[in-house]
């Protein structure tokens, strides 16, 4: 039997996986859920692409402060994402400039993308998970 | 279940981990290693640590591929490895470490 720390390397197939966050932070579980999903595909070593597009885009935006509605602030975590080998981050332009957002505002490195470059990306995947 | 820690009561779930993290310190560790039947030496208190400062910046407990790696980078590549990590925490590193930094069960963690 191998000892323990010889089963680092997993055996599964690698797929490719989108996962759309296209929901605010706060108010659903829909943000943290993805994001609680993203890390555990990421820990089975899946190729893993994320996409903030419409009010999703507010789940990355920086100085977020839950004190006033009792939740856990959980917008640090993305910048774990790095660790994870999670790097391919994308934003859809339309949904950050009509919200008056740059990349300056948001927490981690993203690729700004317009629709027709995000259909494309799309079209890439083996599994697209929206929330 | 519970477990008590300097004259304090602290609430634990079904697997050990610490209910709530703020209720946090050193003696826990040392309380939750001696139920396992071991002590902690410089070297486990180099990894609890770690974990502490992780959590404290991202706010999860981290997959033991990603604990190994951070690991390797802080600590240099004699510790940053599954082999040193797992003689230091038998029972996983992520698990048993994380539970004894108070800090809740790895995500991804099955």
């Amino acid at each position: 039997m191998a000892e323990p720390w010889e089963d680092d390397e997993l055996d599964g197939p690698v797929r490719k996986f989108m996962y759309v966050n296209r929901r605010a932070p706060y108010g659903t579980i829909y943000a943290l859920e993805s994001l609680e999903v993203v890390l555990i595909a990421a820990a089975f070593e899946q190729d893993v692409t994320l996409v903030f597009m419409d009010d999703g885009v507010y789940q990355i935006k920086k100085e977020q402060n839950t004190d006033a509605i009792g939740v856990k602030n959980f917008s640090p975590t993305y910048r774990a994402l790095e660790g994870y080998d999670v790097e391919k981050l994308y934003v859809e332009k339309e949904s950050l400039e009509s919200r008056g957002l740059t990349t300056d505002d948001l927490v981690v490195p993203v690729q700004v993308v317009n629709k027709d470059q995000l259909a494309e990306l799309m079209e890439e995947q083996e599994v697209i998970l929206s929330f | 279940m519970a477990i008590e820690v300097n004259g304090k009561t602290l609430e634990v779930d079904e697997e050990g981990y610490l209910a709530d993290l703020n209720q946090w310190e050193p003696e826990v560790a040392t309380i939750m290693a001696k139920e396992d039947g071991s002590e902690l030496t410089d070297a486990h208190w180099e990894v609890i640590n770690f974990l502490r400062e992780y959590y404290e910046e991202y706010q999860i407990a981290p997959a033991v591929r990603v604990l190994t790696k951070a690991i390797g980078k802080k600590l240099g590549k004699d510790k940053g490895n599954s082999k040193y990590l797992y003689e230091l925490f038998p029972y996983g590193p992520a698990k048993q470490a994380c539970k004894y930094a108070g800090l809740p069960k790895p995500t991804g963690c099955v």
